[in-house]
Order: structure tokens, then sequence, then C-alpha cells
């Protein structure tokens, strides 16, 4: 007789996805609510690491202990947002053989395989390490995409019945008598995202257990309910290659460091990272000197990467935490473990919990430990399955057929899209009806995946971009930004294609900003070519104020020839007949 | 025997042809050595002059824009002069082919993007669908490609507030290609009249597929590929079929419109007499002094020497690789002119993606010969001049003027290298 108790959570990255999935998969009636697009903050800002766990195992051997286990299950359910790709621990001959040991005895502390390579095997597997690296230890580390990861998160947990909405920001949290009750959020002005929140609006939705799984931005949330949430922001830099240097994982092995690691991902290599405490996770300085330290440091593992291309830069912020009175002073000394905050224990304000810390490794873990906690707040008795259950998309990966006679694209595009779709290529693909030509060359993504990708996001280029990959290539959307943009046209007025499209290109150019030298900087100035030369998309009179005297301007030879026989007309600037040295404006 | 002309002209697109031709008209001889494919194949196949000044415009009159340019822009240099005489130089290479030297005045021509932007000279294909005449419009576009949403453009020319109608409406190309065939596929069909899945001609089922949706309208507006070698045909038979204009709408890479100059372009340098040397990539030179003696060409890794009395740089901007970077600095790779930039890379481009990027007027700085300077102001060499893409200070994407600087700086500066040598 008991209504289903009810949960919102705040956050969209891949703790908030997570937890959304593991209630509504416990029959919890569950919302998520997002400020921007899924993954907008953190989780859409780190380098995609699958930890196998090495990274913490002299450092951190609990958080160690989880990745490996983690690691294990997700490769068991998300099979299509994993690349196993491996991962090297590197030793050049200045690093200290002590910590070496260290390492690989840390690592079979906490059951990661580890493997010593010489330094000759270790450039066997990956020949562009620098010759005189030393040795190196093998670990299951991997690629995995976050992006795929949280979408295929929410859509399970709306196909289960949630409620997800992006572009609705907390603008308060409602508190009655003592006690959370749930949240206020504004709705996107723009009819973007997903969700049925009616655009710029204000919508108060209640709940009977709130969860803040914001991250870096917990502390703000912490503030509209009265209570102190003290993360510690920490940034780090990521450089995107525009091609895979490596196809392992490689880190530096030495205790600590900026710039030790090379993810390969997708077609490209991520390099990372620094680890700088920040007042403000939305507003800090992304500087050059950032992206050349990534250069110049792992250039000393890999030398090629000096003189390599880069695509784009971009940086994320870490929900660093630690509890009060610990006093650590440098960020990368914080633990990686993630912290559940009972805001009821805590502050005697009950109907609110904060999740801050933690890693996308153990996100589901994390999801999980958290889901725990309220079902136990909330009296409910259902036991946590997602550790068993696959995401959608990763039910059977058999799907690597051969494509090309399948659904007629040319087989190179197929293998690609069913890489991203996993077990829903055959929906998306085989379920397009009409031409499927391919609108983003650079990571070969058609178009029927990009409409799959609007059926589920909206007009949000942006969110399209994250599902399909689509204008994250080399030419960063010069040559499929406004392909992409021309999809919506099916569904939606011009002026939407418009807007879409201005977000998108605008979004593209700020990372790219970061690579401006060399080859991108050569194809910075083809799309600044094609974009405002060509298509004049900077000077476009529909999106001036001010008329176009279309009378002034040339109509052609016969109407000129008609206009220059009727007289002068000071407003024709076509009637001079091509009079050289004559000026018809003046 | 060594390979000496008078005139040496480095390069292959617009500027280097314009400057080769140029030069040829004095008399003297003239080789022109170019390395890939030109960067005109990326571009519209339109010749703007000059559209924009600081953002504002479209400008109806180029010329009187030009003086409100700052005084260290190509154009102040070579003057209204300078401009017409590469105009003059286009308009016979190119004969009839083009429109638009019948006016000073720009032409307002519709884009892929569903913007209109001035330009001063415009392929005739092109001439039917100007924003300027007034005819309603139908624009067309095919199923399979992404690129040109005929809707997307009719509304969004609409929207700039055009004195006709427009529509767009989506047909399927009445011959089955790859999905993602190429602009130039549908083009090679329509040449060659290819046959339709239903068995008649491609032109033919493609004017009944269109008829289909036409209502009012006094023109048709096609993405530029109805035809390559026969365009004229193509256009011609539609419009027959159909009972009204048939245009083409200027589209991005690979452009047809593009290619069609190119080739125009190196057929007139052919009639003319000039040398052509091509695939091979200028790598350095030899100088006596502050004379330039040869330009090296790297010609399966080894260099030879190239001989003249004088050398026009016309190797192209950023995306033409005749401006090159790295993290620490900007560079002109063949004879190291200096090109000014800021030493924090940061500044050579804005947070805005259409902001005034300093990138955008990266090049080398040209005195009133057109010769490269040294950061002392004076000519890095006595004999070498700059044209295009390569010289700096024209925010040319903003403007609306990257042809017209090629044109008006190929002119002046080919002219004076032949007048010299």
């Amino acid at each position: 007789m008991t209504e289903t108790p009810s949960v919102l959570v705040i956050g969209g990255g891949s703790t908030g996805c997570g937890i959304v999935r593991d209630l509504a998969m416990r029959g919890l009636d569950v919302t998520l609510v997002e400020k921007g697009n899924l993954t907008h903050g953190t989780t859409g800002r780190m380098h995609g690491l699958l930890h196998s766990g090495g990274r913490y195992a002299v450092s951190d051997q609990p958080s160690a202990r989880e990745c490996i286990e983690e690691n294990r299950v997700l490769r068991r359910i998300a099979t299509h947002c994993v690349e196993m790709t491996g991962g090297l621990f590197v030793q050049r001959p200045e690093d200290d053989d002590e910590y070496f040991e260290e390492k690989l005895q840390g690592c079979r502390d906490c059951g990661i395989p580890a493997e010593v390579l010489s330094g000759e095997e270790a450039r066997e597997m990956e020949p562009y390490l620098a010759k005189d690296v030393k040795r190196a230890i093998r670990v299951p580390d991997g690629a995995i995409d976050p992006f795929r990861l949280c979408v295929a998160n929410a859509a399970d947990a709306i196909d289960r019945g949630a409620r997800v909405e992006t572009h609705a920001e907390v603008v308060d949290v409602l508190v009655e008598d003592g006690e959370i009750v749930g949240v206020e959020v504004e709705h996107g002005e723009k009819d973007i995202g997903i969700g049925n929140g009616e655009p710029g609006t204000r919508e108060k939705l209640y709940a009977d257990y709130v969860v803040n799984a914001t991250g870096a931005w917990a502390g703000q949330i912490g503030d509209m309910a009265g209570v102190e949430v003290a993360v510690r922001p920490s940034k780090g830099v990521m450089t995107i290659m525009n091609v895979r240097q490596v196809d392992t994982v490689v880190n530096r092995c030495r205790p600590k460091g900026d710039a030790d690691i090379i993810v390969p991902h997708e077609t490209t290599c991520i390099l990372g990272t620094t680890d700088e405490e920040v007042e403000d996770p939305e507003d800090y300085p992304e500087e050059g000197w950032e992206v050349d330290l990534m250069i110049d440091t792992l250039s000393e593992l890999v030398p090629m990467l000096s003189e390599a291309r880069t695509i784009r830069s971009f940086w994320g912020v870490r929900p660093l935490y630690e509890p009060p009175g610990t006093g650590t002073v440098d960020p990368t000394d914080i633990t990686r473990d993630f912290f559940l905050l009972d805001h009821g224990e805590r502050d005697d304000l009950p109907g609110m919990a904060s999740i801050v810390g933690g890693k996308l490794t153990t996100y589901r873990m994390m999801a999980e430990k958290i889901s725990n906690h309220v079902c136990e707040k909330l009296g409910v008795e259902a036991e946590c399955t997602t550790a068993d259950v696959p995401l959608p998309g990763s039910e059977d990966f058999s799907v690597l057929r051969e494509w090309m006679d399948e659904f007629g694209i040319r087989s190179p595009v197929g293998r690609r899209s069913a890489q991203r779709l996993g077990s829903r290529t055959d929906d998306v693909l085989g379920g397009w009806d009409g031409p499927n030509p391919v609108v983003c060359d650079c990571e070969a993504v058609t178009r029927a995946e990009i409409h799959d990708a609007i059926d589920h996001s909206g007009t949000d280029l942006n969110a399209v971009r994250i599902r399909t990959r689509s204008s994250m290539g080399n030419c960063q959307g010069a040559f499929c930004c406004h392909r992409m943009a021309n999809e919506l046209i099916h569904d939606h007025d011009e002026l939407v294609v418009r807007d879409s499209l201005d977000e998108l290109y605008q979004e593209r150019w700020k990372g790219e900003r970061h690579a401006l030298w060399g080859e991108q900087l050569s194809q910075a100035m083809l799309k600044h070519m094609l974009h405002a030369t060509t298509m004049n998309r900077d000077g476009d009179p529909a999106a001036s104020d001010s008329n176009v005297d279309f009378a002034a301007f040339d109509a052609g030879e016969t109407a000129t020839a008609a206009a220059g026989t009727t007289g002068d007309d000071p407003d024709r600037a076509a009637t001079d007949g091509g009079r050289e040295g004559e000026n018809a404006d003046s | 025997m060594p390979i000496r002309e008078d005139v040496l002209v480095v390069g292959g697109g617009l500027a280097a042809a314009t400057a080769a031709l140029a030069a040829r008209e004095t008399g003297k001889s003239v080789r022109l050595v170019a390395h890939k494919k030109s960067t005109l194949r990326q571009a519209s196949g339109l010749i703007d002059v000059l559209g924009y000044v600081d953002g504002d415009g479209p400008r109806a009159n180029p010329y009187g824009a030009v003086a409100d340019l700052p005084e260290d822009h190509p154009y102040g240099l070579v003057g209204e002069a300078g401009i017409r005489e590469g105009l003059r130089i286009f308009d016979d290479a190119v004969g009839d082919a083009y429109a638009g030297g019948h006016t000073d005045a720009n032409a307002l021509v519709p884009t892929y993007g569903g913007t209109v932007k001035p330009t001063a000279r415009y392929p005739e294909s092109v001439a039917p669908g100007l924003a300027s005449i007034d005819e309603d419009t139908l624009f067309v576009g095919f199923e399979g490609t992404t690129d040109f949403s005929a809707p997307v453009v009719a509304e969004h020319v609409v929207a700039a507030g055009v004195p006709f109608a427009a529509r767009g409406v989506t047909v399927p190309f009445p011959k089955t290609f790859r999905d993602d065939a190429r602009a130039t596929r549908f083009a090679k069909a329509l040449d060659e009249d290819e046959a339709a899945d239903d068995g008649g001609g491609v032109r033919r089922a493609l004017a009944d597929a269109v008829a289909e949706h036409l209502t009012d309208e006094e023109r048709v507006g096609f993405p530029a590929m109805l035809g390559d070698d026969r365009d004229a045909e193509v256009r011609e038979e539609l419009a027959d079929r159909l009972g009204v204009s048939v245009f083409e709408v200027p589209t991005g890479p690979p452009s047809l419109l593009g290619l069609k100059l190119e080739d125009r372009l190196f057929a007139a340098l052919d009639e003319a007499g000039v040398r052509l040397s091509t695939g091979n990539p200028a790598v350095g030179y030899e100088a006596d002094g502050d004379r330039i003696e040869a330009v090296y060409v790297d010609r399966k890794g080894k260099n030879v020497p190239y001989h003249a009395e004088q050398f026009v740089l016309a190797t192209g901007g950023l995306v033409g690789k005749g401006i090159g970077s790295d993290r620490e600095r900007v560079t002109e790779p063949v004879f190291d002119c200096h090109v000014p930039h800021s030493e924090d890379r940061y500044e050579w481009s804005e947070s805005e993606a259409f902001g005034g990027h300093a990138f955008a007027r990266f090049g080398v700085v040209p005195d009133e010969e057109l010769r490269p300077t040294a950061a002392s102001g004076e000519p890095e060499f006595s004999n070498l001049r700059a044209a295009g893409g390569v010289v700096g200070g024209a925010d040319v994407a903003r403007e609306k003027s990257a042809s017209g600087v090629s044109l008006a700086t190929g002119a002046v500066a080919g002219g004076r290298a032949g007048e010299e040598a």
C-alpha cells in the first residue's frame, strides 16, 4: 500500500548515472538532474583510463584493490565502453629502482596481475618508447569511454522507469521542518537535452531522499542546503594527440609527478596530467605552459611526441576531499577514496547525502555503496545487481561482423560504428531507413548513428558529439559540424539548426585553441576559411540586426543592363555597366 | 644546362598563376614551380575582393570599402589600380566562365551554409542564383549529401531577408551510388548522362524528380555538382526541361567550382607560354648577398636549382603551408622571411571562434614593391616579391578578400618582377 520511495540524484557524471541505474534496478522511483549534458563536469574531462589499480599500488592499496575488482566487473558489464589495451609502468634510467620494486610488490599484494618486461621487451610492445627505457611492469590497464558509459547507465535507468533531466540546474535545495525534501531546478532556456521539463521554467522536485553526486560542485549544493562540504577541486590538463603513438597505456614508474601517463583512446592518445588545487571548479586558468609540460615531459618516455600533432587540450577538475583535520597540503597526496557524507548524522539535516572523492573506475562500486545507504535510509530491502547485468550495448558483443553488406556501408565505417554501439548496432544501423552516408569522416560516424543520438539527446549537438564522437577527430568539426546540424532540420526549424551549430562550433574551438601550431594551426585556418569565407557564417546577414540593401548589389548582367536604361537611381550600385575606373557607390 | 628563366614563381594557386601571367605579359620568360595541388579545391570558386571591413558589411562597393582598411593592408600597398589589374588578368584568363565584371558592385551569392556572401566574380553557373535577383527559388538537395541541406539553405536565405521566397526539397538522385558518394561522382553521372535507375538518362530523370516539387518558382538551385566537363550542357538541359533557370550553390571541399578554376588557370598559363614544373616542393635557395640566384626544388631527395633574375613567392598562407609554425614561432619555410607574431602563442588566436584572430593575418611584411621585409623594415632580398596568402596583414576570412588579395598582389608582384627581369 505504500508508494514507491522516491530518490532525487543531483549530477549526471559517472557517479550520478551509476546511482540512478542502481536504484532504478532496485525498483525505486528515481530522478536524475544535471545542469549540463551527461558527463558535463568531471567525468567528461578525464583521460579515459580504466585503472588496473597499479597506479595506487604503492600509495593507496585499498583503492588499488577496488580498482582491479571493478576493472574486472566493467570488462564484463561494459564491454562496448572498454578497450583492454594493457598498461606499462615504464622505468627510465634516472628513475628509482627501489620504487620499481615497491610498485611490483604492491601490485602483487593487491592481486593485480603484474609482469616485468625488459626495456627491449617493452619496446617490442611499444616501438616508440625511448631507446633508454630500462624496464617496465605490465598491468591490465585499459581505456574506457566515459561518455558511452554514462549514456548506457542513464539509458538503462530510463528503460527501467527513471526520469533523467539534462540542462536542469539546481537553484535551490528545499528544506521543510528541518529536513531536506527536494530541490528546485531551472530548465535550460532552449529546448535541448533529454527529459520533459518545460524550457525556461523552474520546477520543484520532491523526493524522499536526495543524493548530491555533483563532485567538485558538491560544496555549492551544500551551500544551498546550509551545510558545509569542503571539496578541494584540483585541476588537471589533458592534451589530445591526432593519432595513437602508443596502443598501450604508458605510465611513468615513479612516485608521483605531473605528466606521467599516456592513454590510447579511440583514434587518439591522451596525455595527462597535472594536479593543482583551484578555488572555483568552473573558473580557473587554462595555461599554455601546462600543455608544454605534457609534451616535454612525456617526450622523455615517447620521444616522437615532441614533434607530434596535438588536436586540442582540455582541463578537468577532480572532486578531491579529505575529512576535516587531515591537513594535507599537496593535492597529489589527498586520497582518491570517496566519502559519503550523511547530512542527517553529520549536520542534523536529514534527507540528503553528499558523495565526494572517488574515481571513474570504481563508479559502480561507489554507486552500489551509496544506493545501499539510500535503501537503508528508506527501509527498502533490495539487492544490488549492477555488477552482473550488462549495460545496454554490452549484452552480446559478438556483433563485429562484416557490416559492409549488411548495412550498405564501407566496412571500416561499420566496424567503428559497431565498436561504439556494441550490441545496439543492429538496432541503430539496421533500423535506419534510407541512405546512410558518413557524416563525420574522421571518426566514421554515419547518419543513422547521428539520428540515434539525436533521438536520445535532442538538439544539443554537444550531446550528439559525446555519444558518437562526431567532430572529435583531426579536423575538429571543420567538415562535419554543419553536417551534424543539417540532420536536425527533419524535426526542427532552421533557427534551431543554426543555434545548435554555433554552440557546437564554439565548443570545438575552445579546446582547439590550445593546439594552435604546426599542422593543427593549418587545419584551424582551413576550418576558419570554410566557415567564415566559404559559408560566411561570421558575417551572416540573417544573424545581424541591420537589413541588407539587396538592390545595391549586383543582380547579374541582364538585370544591370535593364536597370541601366531606366536612368540614374542612387540606390542602385550595379548600374555603371562595368566601366572601369568609376566608383558606383561614391 | 641549368634551368634559367627571367622570372620564377614559386606556388601553384591563384596568386602564383596571376603573378606568372602578369610577368609573362611583360614579354619575359616565366616558370612556375608548384608542389601539391593548390588549395583551390578547398575554396568555393568565388572571387571575393572585399565584403566586410572590421565586421561591418556586407559592403556593396569593394573599392569604396578599401579606404576603410588599415594602411598596412596589402590593398593599401597595391591600391585600387592593383586590384583592378588583378581582376583584369583574371577576367582575361577565365573568359566567359566567370561573370561579375560588368559592374563594380559586389554580388551576393547564397552559400551552402545558407547565408549570402559578397563576392566580385562568380562562375557562370552561379549567376542565375544571385540574391539580388527577385525570383522565387527552389533549392534542391540530394538524399545522400550531408554538406548541403536544401531546407536549411532555403530557410536560412529567407532569414537573411532576401527579396524573394525560397523553399528547399530533398530528392533522391535518380541513380543509386554508394551512400556517401562524392560530388564528383554525381557530376560525372550528369556529364555522361548515365543511365538512371529507371533506365533513362539521369538528366531527364533528375528534371522529372524536381518538376514534381516545382510550383511557382522561377529558378532552381542545386549544390555545385551539376557536371564537370559538360556543365553548361547539363544546366541547359535541366533548365529546358524544367522551364526555369538553373544555378549552382558553391560548396566546400572537394569543390568542383574550385577545381574547374584551377584547370582554367593552368590552361591560361599554358596558353601564355608559362613553363610549368609541378609535383616537387621548393625547399631552399642560393643567394649572392641580397640577391637570390636560384631556388632549390627537392626532386626525390636531390636539390635541383631553378635560376632566375626575379622571384615571386606565392606559396600560400597557413592552409597552403606557405606559412609554417611550431610551438615557439611562426615561419616562412622557403626563404625564412620575417613573419611578425607574438611570442606567446595564446595571443595568436581569440577565444571567440569567429574573433579577429592574429593567426588569420600571419604572413610576410611587404614593402611598397611587395618585397618581404626583415624585422628592420629593409627588404629581405632585392629580387624577391611576395603575393597571395603568404603576405600578411589582411584578415581575408573575415573580410572576404582572399581571392582579391591574391589577384592584386599577384598582378603587382608578377608585373614588377617581369619589368625588372
